[in-house]
């Protein structure tokens, strides 16, 4: 604005905006926002310098292919550790519950914002985010001492018509992956669904009448209004779900058996998670170098969680220019 | 295809509200009618009662009888969502769907109906986009996002959208209020064009544009805050602005009130 008008006192002062008024409040508050902000950042910074510098001396140690060679072998003498087994069995696990889990919160979703009564909706509402609150080590027990005898029907009738695939052959072991996909789906079912709900609930109601004025049914007006509308929040549910997933340790620790014989594509046998693998073995974490071995584990699914926030943010990014 | 509507003492209601109170009216085939009438008088209200948009809100629902040539859009059989392909509305605020491009707005009515066939589609939205002289201006970004056009195109995008699905009767709630002057013109001067095919009702808080655009006019009041809105007159647009039958008509166009 001096530009045009020559120079102005306002050009003498030499930082920040003309709302700030340097009073004691603004300047706590302001002081109390960026230190928190530079907080975050710190917190991050170090949580990576501590994976690394504890991973990078066990990797350089590790006699195996870390990325590629299937042997965890680790003591105080020697370091053979690779991870191939561990990514299959995580991602695998996080993929099977994501399926199962997300058509179904957006399903819930859409029935709590789009067809239940209002006065149903809100007490159906806390009864799913209820879920959010059972502890994962219940829903570890109950999936394995109570939830197991109903699935292992399932997997054998699975096995039976598709054993053939190398994904579903007959089950070997008592806790097996799918069962644990299963019970993570219920575990990342509150999550997604609540965030989708939100994202429905704030369809404008000037795109529903759109749809429905051009002659929708509801489920048209569903389909052409409020799922193009929440798609990117959806998206951002899923990632946050998956997430949870990818990271989730004590319910996969008790219901995923060890695997006892050679590594199997199927579901329908045991494994390790990253996560489950750290928690089986947290006794040996004393000593660093075996330790390091162990985080190096950890590092790769902080980085996994990572990318799977990046692609969120991509494919929402990309959408940009429609969800305006 | 243009039909002619008889509406016989409507009532409206949202829930135990009485909104609108025994309007009845008769409008020719292409031609334009005006609703105008002072805020919260229920013309909007009246107008969502003619494709049955009033019952999207809870509790909305009618008494009396409204015939789109002869047939009664309320009769226990008529389909709420048939009614609303037959009777095309534009809303106050243009409301292109923004996840679609230019292309899928025009043509979502159309494939809403069933349509999939690529030429028909391409030859339809060409033909509506045309209709509401948008076509130029668009033709060479039918796959950008109908959000990235101005304000005044957007809404000729709506009506493109409107009477792509070739409705019997166009309905508009304020078309122009949320436009500057100049989309202003244009939307009006695609009304004169429209009317040759298709009835128009539109509601307009603008009196100049209901006297520009308009055969017909119909004012509505109320006869306190909180009381239903009636329909006080409805007549020739040359005879409403010079010489109404009823006072409160008067009032209302020479600016005393409202």
């Amino acid at each position: 604005m001096s530009t045009i008008t020559g120079h102005s006192e306002l050009d003498a002062e030499p930082s920040g905006d003309s709302a700030s008024t340097g009073r004691r409040g603004d300047r706590i508050f302001s002081g109390l926002a960026t230190g928190s902000g530079i907080f975050i950042i710190v917190l991050v910074v170090a949580v990576a310098v501590f994976l690394l510098s504890q991973a990078i001396p066990a990797l350089l140690d590790n006699k195996a292919n870390f990325l590629l060679d299937r042997v965890w072998e680790v003591n105080d003498s020697e370091l053979r550790f690779g991870i191939p087994d561990l990514l299959y069995v995580t991602v695998v696990s996080s993929l099977v519950a994501m399926i199962i889990a997300v058509p179904i919160a957006i399903l819930v979703a859409l029935f709590l914002t789009q067809y239940a009564p209002a006065r149903l909706a809100a007490p159906f509402g806390y009864l799913v985010d209820l879920l959010a609150a059972v502890p994962s080590i219940v829903y570890g027990l109950w999936g394995f001492f109570v939830f197991r005898e109903y699935v292992e029907p399932v997997q054998n009738w699975l096995a039976d018509y598709f054993g053939w695939t190398k994904l579903l052959e007959e089950p070997v072991s008592l806790g097996t992956v799918f069962l644990a996909s299963i019970v993570l789906a219920i575990m990342i079912l509150p999550i997604v669904t609540a965030i989708s709900r939100e994202v429905f609930a704030q369809t404008p109601s000037t795109h529903k009448e759109a749809a429905l004025a051009l002659g929708a049914t509801r489920w048209e007006m569903i389909r052409t209004a409020v799922i193009p509308f929440g798609t990117p929040g959806v998206i951002s549910a899923a990632m946050l779900g998956l997430g949870r997933a990818l990271g989730e340790t004590i319910a996969v620790t008790i219901i995923v058996s060890t695997n006892p014989g050679a590594f199997r594509f199927s579901l329908f046998s045991g494994g390790e998670t990253f996560a489950s693998k750290i928690a089986n073995n947290a006794g040996e974490l004393g000593s660093s170098t075996k330790a390091g071995a162990y985080i190096a584990a950890g590092l790769v699914l902080f980085i996994l969680t990572f990318l799977v926030n990046a692609a969120a943010r991509i494919i929402i990014e990309r959408r940009k220019a429609f969800s305006e | 295809m243009a039909q002619r509507i008889d509406v016989k003492d409507l009532n409206v209601y949202y829930s135990s509200f009485k909104a609108v109170e025994g309007v009845s009216m008769a409008v020719d085939p292409r031609t334009v009618t005006a609703f105008i009438g002072p805020s919260g008088c229920g013309k909007s209200t009246f107008l969502r009662t003619l494709n049955r948009m009033h019952e999207v809100i809870p509790g909305g629902r009618v008494e009396g009888s409204v015939q789109l040539n002869g047939r009664d859009l309320y009769a226990k059989e008529v389909d709420p969502v048939a009614v609303r392909r037959t009777v095309g509305m534009v809303f106050q605020r243009p409301n292109p769907f923004p996840t679609m491009s230019i292309f899928d707005n025009v043509a979502a009515g159309l494939r809403l109906n069933g349509e999939k066939r690529k030429k028909v589609l391409a030859e339809r939205v060409e033909k509506s986009l045309r209709g509401a002289n948008l076509w130029n201006e668009v033709k060479d970004r039918l796959a950008k996002p109908g959000a990235g056009l101005s304000g005044g195109q957007q809404q000729r995008l709506c009506i493109a959208r409107a009477i792509a699905v070739q409705p019997q009767v166009l309905l508009m709630d304020e078309p122009c209020s949320a436009l500057d002057p100049i989309s202003t013109m244009a939307v009006e001067d695609l009304i004169n064009e429209l009317k040759t095919e298709y009835t128009i009702v539109i509601v307009t808080h603008n009196m100049q544009q209901a006297a520009r655009v308009s055969d017909r006019t119909a004012f509505f009041n109320l006869a306190a805050t909180g009381k239903p809105g009636r329909l006080v007159e409805i007549n020739d647009t040359d005879k409403i602005f010079s010489n109404p039958t009823e006072k409160a008509t008067e009032d209302y166009i020479s600016g005393r009130f409202g």
